[in-house]
């Protein structure tokens, strides 16, 4: 596309946004009628009235623009100047002067008091995009991105979006941890950081508890600890002990995929708390006191490496195939025994896979939320505590932003620790040549220690999982009432048929939502991950490394500290959005984002980019060789990435429970909600429900796709997880 | 118009710090086969690139048929590529595949697929439009390729080493038919390869590259017979490059020994001179020429190729199967039938 083309779209675009509301509609829809006027004015009307004087600029950069593109004539340095101009004015201004007139007190000698202006609405949405169309055409038409104006747009339009929706809310954070209210105080941040609440050792020598920050650190290490052995167990069992049980290993990973992440939580609840199924059982039978032990650490610790190992599993499964059996053959033809070819051979090779493995659970631990929040008793964590900190009693929006800045720079320490440690050594044992060869066995020992592990983990797994399947069709699991009854169903999804459907369920509004939002939300993250695959992979621009750091920036944050960045961001103009559903799907498709683009990239790989030149050696502009050529080629990971959006989007809890309001609700936060009632059968029964929709979803589309890779939301090749990189969701 | 097809005008293009093509110039002729030859790394495809358009020049300017595309896009420069590896669209049948560049470039698809018909007839392949390219052999998906850049009827055609991922027997027929095409239809083709054969039973003109930058350019037997220098004599074939003197026309004198040999006109002097192995004749022992002893002897079939170790150093010679044999250990004579005097 040329750059007089896109310049021409995107004045129709601004022509369009001068027509529509400028503000946003709080009243929705029916505030509309009051336009050209009141709530819904245009900015024309609005600049005419004088209530917007500030927002002259943008008509007349607007202007400036439009002239030479009528005139058929696309000047670089003009369209470049106007396009961003008008984003930085616009929201500038928009920061500037808010719902309390000026906010920016240094600026009153120029601006006066101006009145309140409230959030940006359609017009402004329309305009602005025209805005970063005018620039795209701009820097098209001075030669950059070959001059190709689409490929403008497209990266400086996704730019901006990560900046917006990823960058900037972080920053707010920052912003609120270092204000005490109106006032710049970073005294007041150093002491947040460093308050006993977070770093107290009291737990070593008093009955107290320690601080939030070694609590958050312990759980994380004996979670990965425990996931990663757990997980290598399984693999080695699997590839080398010669059982045929690996495809029911393989099936079990696909369970922490679909399963709402405090669901196992519940289950343990319900087998282990103070009138739980086995708790009952040992003191009927063996007078074990009745106790509250799964409250806290073990609970918690439990839950989750129930939900790691399998993952840990994928990794060190995946990383133990590539290792050439031509090796160890080459180690037992120098004399090596079974026991000295694995101590010397094998594991040193597994080394990096294992240190991958290890790293996913300490960051998923780090950033998982639903288990402390169900589970954790006293034993805080600096998840839960981050979310109490804004929703509990004492609400402190600044030590909720500490708390996420310590939360966000333990993730960031431990994949800077993986970098630092990857970087000193690779390990290529995949060469080029196929190699056959027969896999050492394992070492005896090492064989019955692994299924000594192995065998009693798998029972126990069934069990968790087979309480979920009964949970909800019995009286009351929680009290050990096991008698059939459809109640809990009913409650959550009844329907009432007057003259039609009514859905007089409980869980009927949350689910809706959910679904719809899940729905939509999908797609945009598809797409918008594909496209930037194909930028980042194909295109070559400067800050192009840049753009996909930006893009799997958001992988790394913990979903906490994201709910409490956009609840901040988010919460006054110029982008008010709290209380909608798009700010769900906004925090949606950003979060898994990075799963569309990693997956994008790695069917790129696939994909020899002399089709892509070829396409445009005959003629083909970047838009053709996109739709005819790479999105046809890419239509299994377009597929795979939508149901991976899809599935994450219903069992996301962490960052949504901030974003949720009453008329939008969804099914986790809804589910969780049960359970602090106390409602554990209620809540079974739904996540059952979850379950169920979600499990149909991956298996329709692995059915569609054929083998996809749904379930392999770790990647398979351990040894490159660099942290940029690194398969990791952290927060579901 | 003009009458030359592509020009190039101190054309660079740098990756870093690396100058994969450094201040290039040269001028095609139109309806001319050119090749662009050389050791890999050397900047040949790289130039075929920036001709295509699918790199921009970091200097420089360049010329298709008289207009300057240097900024333009691969899409806008009506050029036409085949790729080493054909880049057959694998979600495409034959016939889809062949008619793409007409569509994308605004054809109604009854038409576009109408010519594209005619263009497989053009190349044998008629009755292979429904196939998958996953389903032909290597050949057709070679014949494929040239068909779906040719129906453009492009100005320029270009060649990424298209015979590469042929089995040995099949390349000399593809080559063949490529230069019988491109006679044809009067077609301005660069051609890129590493093999000096193919370049030499191809081109009308061979463009010879190294570290970036032109060697030699000339037709095939100039290069063959009057290579530049030792890089360019040893490239387009192997030669035996020895340090002796040129002593008058067709004299020389190796290892203290005066020859009569062919030689084109240069000065009497010092000079280093290339000898092909095919152009020298081993004779007994005793007989007139450069004295040696049989080193290392093999029999290939159709030749014989030798070691001797002579005053100038060990020479490599090929012979005719038919030639007399000698044995190793065994005192010849060596005649050089062929002398180049290579430029210093």
């Amino acid at each position: 596309m040329g750059a007089l083309s896109l310049a021409r779209l995107a004045l129709l675009c601004a022509a369009l946004g001068l027509l529509l509301p400028w503000h946003g509609l709080e009243g929705g829809l029916s505030e509309a009628t009051a336009w050209p006027g009141g709530a819904a004015a245009p900015l024309p009307a609005l600049l005419l009235g004088g209530a917007r004087w500030w927002l002259w600029p943008v008509l007349a950069l607007l202007a400036l623009a439009a002239l030479p593109v009528l005139r058929g004539r696309a000047p670089g340095g003009t369209l470049t100047l106007a396009g961003a101009g008008i984003l930085a004015w616009v929201f500038l201004m928009g920061e500037a002067i808010g719902l309390r007139g000026l906010e920016w007190p240094w600026l009153a000698p120029l601006l006066g008091a101006p009145p309140p202006q409230p959030a940006l609405g359609w017009g402004a949405l329309f305009v602005l995009v025209a805005a970063a169309g005018l620039f795209s055409a701009g820097i098209a038409a001075r030669g950059a991105f070959r001059a190709d104006a689409f490929i403008a747009f497209l990266v400086a339009g996704s730019a901006l979006l990560l900046f917006l929706f990823v960058f900037a809310p972080l920053t707010t954070i920052l912003t609120a941890a270092i204000y005490d209210g109106e006032r710049f105080a970073p005294d007041v941040l150093a002491a947040r950081l460093a308050a006993p609440e977070a770093w107290s050792l009291a737990c070593l020598a008093t009955h107290e508890g320690c601080g939030v920050v070694w609590n958050t650190l312990l759980l994380a290490t004996l979670t990965a600890t425990l996931s990663t052995a757990i997980g290598l167990f399984f693999a080695l069992l699997a590839v080398r002990g010669g059982v045929r049980a690996a495809p029911v290993f393989r099936a079990m990973t696909i369970l922490p995929l679909i399963t709402p992440p405090f669901v196992v939580a519940m289950a343990l609840i319900v087998l282990f708390g103070r009138t739980g199924i086995v708790t009952t059982f040992l003191w009927d039978w063996f007078d074990i006191p009745r106790s509250r032990w799964i409250y806290g650490l073990p609970g918690v610790l439990l839950a989750q490496v129930l939900a790691q190992a399998p993952i840990g599993f994928l990794l060190l499964d995946g990383a133990l195939r590539a290792i050439s059996p031509s090796l160890e053959e080459a180690s037992a033809t120098m004399g090596a025994r079974r026991f000295t070819i694995f101590r010397t051979v094998t594991w040193p090779l597994l080394k990096p896979a294992l240190a991958a493995a290890f790293l996913l659970g300490f960051v998923e631990s780090l950033a998982d939320f639903g288990n402390p929040l169900v589970l954790g008793g006293d034993f805080d964590v600096l998840s839960t505590r981050i979310f109490f900190a804004i929703a509990g009693a004492r609400h402190d929006p600044g030590r909720a932003a500490a708390l996420a800045l310590l939360l966000l720079a333990l993730t960031f320490g431990a994949f800077a620790l993986q970098a630092l440690w990857l970087g000193r050594r690779r390990y290529t044992t995949v060469t080029g040549k196929g190699d056959s060869g027969l896999p050492a066995p394992l070492p005896r020992g090492l064989k019955l220690g692994a299924s000594l592990v192995v065998w009693p983990w798998m029972v126990f797994t069934a069990l968790v999982y087979g309480i979920i399947l009964v949970g909800g069709f019995v009286h009351d699991i929680g009290r050990g009432d096991m008698s059939f009854t459809w109640r809990h169903l009913v409650t959550a999804f009844e329907v009432e048929w007057q003259g039609g459907p009514a859905l007089r369920g409980a869980a009927w509004d949350s689910l809706i939502t959910t679904v719809e939002v899940a729905a939509i939300a999908a797609p945009i993250t598809a797409g918008l991950g594909v496209l930037l695959a194909w930028l980042i992979a194909r295109q070559d621009f400067r800050g192009r490394r840049l753009l996909e750091f930006m893009t799997m920036l958001s992988f790394a944050i913990p979903g906490t500290v994201v709910g409490v960045s956009y609840v901040m961001a988010f919460n006054v103009p110029p982008i008010e959005l709290t209380g909608t559903a798009l700010i769900l799907i906004l925090c949606f498709v950003f979060r898994n984002l990075p799963v569309g683009v990693r997956g994008g990239i790695a069917a790129l790989a696939q994909i020899d980019k002399s089709l892509d030149e070829a396409s445009a050696t005959m003629g083909a502009g970047a838009l053709d060789t996109l739709r005819r050529v790479v999105l046809p080629l890419m239509r299994p990971a377009i597929i795979t990435a939508l149901a991976f959006s899809f599935v994450h989007a219903m069992t996301a809890v962490s960052a949504v429970i901030f974003l949720v309001s009453a008329r939008h609700n969804l099914a986790t936060v809804y589910i969780v909600g049960r359970v602090e009632a106390g409602e554990m059968a209620l809540a079974i029964a739904y996540s059952t429900v979850l379950i169920v929709i979600m499990l149909a979803v991956v298996l329709g589309i692995e059915k569609v796709v054929g083998r996809a890779q749904i379930g392999r939301r770790a990647g398979t090749s351990a040894a490159r997880a660099a942290p940029a990189t690194a398969p990791v969701r952290a927060g579901a | 118009m003009s009458d030359t097809a592509i020009v190039f005008d101190r054309v660079t293009k740098a990756f870093g710090t690396v100058r994969a093509v450094d201040a290039v110039s040269f001028s095609f002729p139109q309806g001319a086969l050119v090749t662009l030859l050389g050791p890999s790394g050397c900047g040949k495809t790289t130039t075929l690139r920036l001709v295509a358009g699918l790199e921009l020049p970091t200097e420089g300017t360049i010329t298709i048929e008289g207009r300057d595309v240097t900024r333009l896009a691969a899409a806008e420069r009506r050029i036409a590529m085949v790729f080493q590896s054909y880049a057959l669209f694998p979600h495409m049948n034959v016939l889809e595949n062949v008619a793409y560049g007409l569509v994308v470039n605004g054809a109604r698809k009854a038409a576009a697929e109408a010519d594209a018909q005619a263009m497989l007839k053009t190349l044998g392949l008629e009755g292979l439009g429904e196939r998958l390219p996953s389903e032909l052999s290597g050949g057709q998906q070679q014949r494929v390729a040239v068909a779906r850049a040719l129906v453009l009827r492009p100005k320029v055609l270009l060649f990424d080493e298209p015979l590469s991922n042929l089995d040995a027997r099949l390349r000399r027929r593809v080559r063949e038919d490529i230069r019988d095409l491109q006679k044809r239809l009067g077609l301005s083709v660069v051609y890129v390869t590493h093999d000096q054969q193919e370049a030499l039973a191809v081109s009308d003109l061979v463009c010879v590259m190294r570290n970036g930058r032109i060697a030699q350019m000339g037709t095939p037997t100039e290069l063959y017979e009057d290579p530049a220098d030792a890089f360019i004599a040893d490239f387009m074939g192997e030669a035996n490059v020895v340090a002796g003197e040129v002593l008058g026309p067709g004299r020389i004198a190796i290892g203290g020994v005066a020859l009569e040999t062919r030689m084109r006109d240069h000065p009497a002097g010092r000079a280093e001179l290339a000898v092909r192995p095919e152009s020298i004749t081993l004779l007994p022992g005793g007989e007139a020429g450069l004295p040696g002893r049989i080193q290392r002897a093999a029999f290939l079939g159709q030749t014989r190729e030798y070691e001797v170790e002579t005053a100038a150093g060990v020479l490599f010679v090929v012979t005719p199967a038919a030639a007399t044999p000698f044995a190793e250990g065994e005192g010849v004579a060596c005649r050089l039938e062929r002398t180049i005097p290579l430029r210093s």
